[in-house]
């Protein structure tokens, strides 16, 4: 497309001008507040409480970080979080396929059952409390299972892999099929590997859905430190401290400084928090990019 | 947005279907595709506990719900919940901040990101363009509880909102803004334009780059202009997205989360910050009047799904089309 082939008048110039400016702004908006939470991080915590700290520390160290490395809480929501990105991603991996599968198959009886059963549960939910009821009634209350269970199977996941084998040739399951090769055969050795790039787009869904989840601590673990996750104890940290700068005396040195946590350990734990996450997510951007629009370009 | 996907996908299913069908060539079929009922049963099993299942419990917004009896020894107590329900002035309060703030970010969430993919494809940079959408993926990748903190530090007294205010002259000392009831609204849907605009984006940036090329072109031999064209091609081109969208998000208007408003609120506002959900959680699990908090997730179930089969309705009339 070169737009070089036609003169560009005056009107366009400016036009093109304005764009990247105001896309210029909307970056720096984006990006500074990390920068802002990153420079304070590696601040030090005494000194942070004068303020002004933008893009970089004013007196560098580590040992915000060297602090909170000795919080067991945080050791314990480290080890958990991961835990149930792990496991929580294989397990709605697993599910997703296989059912995205099932319903791909256009000989499968119950397809028509299926898909409905399914897509309905995009559109009603009991709510909170009867699920909290159920949890209770299935002593899942103070258990790792309430992480995991309840994300195992979502309809969407489904509907987005189900999307992508469809385009998939279905001569490829026939000739295997008379080669001998039975229906979860056919699925893992031949469909599950042509499936990578919508693969690797629910597994970030699942595995970001994990790990920045707090609510469920909250709700079903909240008095059960071993079962403790990241996320929960940045926001009980954040929780404490918020409550406190909503203070209207809080201009007052003294009274910040008797905060629960200074301002540049919770930063500093927010960095720990968020890293992973932002590692891995720029790798994986053709994949999602294409596993988002899927269903929306096919129709 | 993302149930569009989902909408879509289960809306272009063409399967060729047997029509002539018995049972005896089901339990035939049973037998010979005894592999794909057993890779789906055990899900619809678990889907039947998780997502069905809980809507028996609604039976608990009509008794007088004890954890310690039994379904058959429970009093029945009839709509007396929802009478209490309806007569509760803080149900109304919570219902107006509830519809006010997920009004609001329905319309924000329908108007910025459909500009930034507008503006993004007028980029001819394309290594600009890449960065830019790469950093504004960013933030929809963290957690709420990550913006949360990020929102309070950066509305706080000694903040770069209060430092840029304070530059511009438009104010004379620092505010709390976090403290302000009457900008909790507002709060919140600024935290939701920035987390999830560039997310948002993808979808409609998909959709203009579905549109016929030569359209442009030919706009262009006419002697439009770049503000012609994103009025008079892109925008029309991408309508029937932007319709799907806002009909899905109209059946989400309740059911808004509460994450946010859990998170950025403190008790200085919670006039504004109060929503149906926390309102559920307060009354139905913390002080455990499990059939009052069932009446309001109920109320909050059934009106969400009304409120989309309305919004499809009307969106059949006038545009022909359904997404359901």
């Amino acid at each position: 497309m070169s737009s070089k082939a036609f003169n560009l008048t005056r009107g366009e110039r400016v036009f093109s001008i304005a764009n990247y400016v105001v896309l210029t702004i909307i970056v720096i908006a984006t990006v500074y507040p990390f920068l802002n939470v990153l420079a304070i991080s590696f601040n030090d915590s005494v000194d942070t409480v004068r303020g002004g700290i933008y893009l970089w520390p004013r007196e560098f160290t580590l040992e915000n970080y060297e602090t909170i490395f000795g919080y067991k809480s945080l050791l314990t929501g480290f080890k958990i979080s991961i835990l149930r990105t792990v496991i929580g991603t294989v397990l709605g991996l697993l599910s997703a396929s296989m059912l995205a599968y099932v319903l791909s198959r256009p000989d499968f009886r119950s397809s028509k059952f299926l898909s409905t059963f399914l897509a309905l549960t995009m559109y009603f939910s009991g709510g909170m409390v009867p699920i909290y009821i159920l949890f209770r009634d299935l002593n899942l209350l103070g258990t790792f299972a309430v992480y995991v269970l309840p994300g195992i199977v979502s309809a969407f996941n489904v509907f987005v892999i189900r999307s992508f084998m469809d385009g998939l040739p279905y001569a490829l399951q026939e000739s295997a099929k008379l080669d001998g090769a039975n229906d979860f055969k056919i699925f893992y050795k031949i469909i599950l590997p042509l499936c990578k790039p919508v693969l690797a787009t629910i597994a970030l869904f699942l595995a970001v859905g994990q790990w920045n989840s707090w609510f469920d601590t909250y709700l079903y673990n909240g008095n059960k430190p071993s079962l403790t996750t990241l996320q929960y104890e940045l926001m009980k940290i954040l929780d404490s401290t918020q409550q406190g700068s909503a203070m209207t005396n809080a201009n007052d040195l003294a009274n910040k400084m008797a905060q629960v946590s200074p301002e540049s350990i919770k930063m500093a734990i927010t960095i720990v928090v968020t890293v992973p996450i932002l590692v891995v997510y720029p790798f994986l951007q053709r994949y999602f990019v294409g596993g988002m629009t899927l269903g929306a370009v096919k129709s | 947005m993302e149930t569009l996907t989902a909408a879509q996908a289960s809306q272009t299913k063409k399967r060729p279907k047997k029509t002539k069908t018995n049972k005896r060539s089901f339990l035939k079929d049973l037998i010979q595709q005894k592999y794909l009922y057993l890779m789906s049963i055990p899900f619809v099993i678990w889907l039947f506990v998780f997502n069905y299942y809980p809507i028996w419990g609604w039976t608990m917004a009509f008794q007088n719900y004890k954890p310690a009896r039994t379904f058959g020894e429970q009093e029945w107590v009839g709509f007396d919940n929802f009478v209490r329900l309806f007569h509760d002035d803080q149900f109304y309060l919570v219902l107006r901040n509830t519809l006010a703030m997920s009004g609001m970010g329905l319309v924000a969430g329908l108007i910025f990101p459909i500009l930034f993919a507008v503006l993004l494809n007028e980029v001819k940079s394309m290594p600009f363009k890449r960065i830019t959408q790469t950093i504004s993926y960013l933030p929809h990748f963290v957690s709420w509880v990550v913006v949360a903190g990020i929102v309070t530090s950066l509305l706080s007294l000694d903040g770069i909102v209060n430092d840029i205010l304070m530059w511009l002259h438009l104010i004379d000392e620092p505010i709390q803004i976090m403290a302000k009831e009457h900008w909790f609204w507002g709060v919140v849907t600024g935290s939701d334009i920035w987390k999830e605009t560039g997310w948002n984006a993808i979808i409609y940036l998909a959709a203009i780059t579905g549109i016929d090329k030569e359209l442009y072109e030919a706009a262009r031999v006419d002697g439009a202009g770049r503000f012609r064209q994103i009025w008079n091609i892109t925008l029309p081109g991408i309508r029937s997205t932007i319709m799907v969208l806002f009909v899905m998000n109209i059946g989400h208007l309740l059911a808004t989360g509460y994450e946010k408003q859990m998170l950025l609120g403190n008790d200085l506002v919670s006039d504004y910050s109060q929503v149906l959900d926390l309102y559920a959680l307060d009354y139905g699990i913390k002080i455990a009047h499990f059939s009052y908090g069932t009446a309001i997730s109920m109320f909050t179930s059934v009106v969400s799904i009304l409120l989309l089969f309305t919004a499809n309705g009307l969106f059949k009339k006038f545009a022909k089309e359904s997404i359901m």
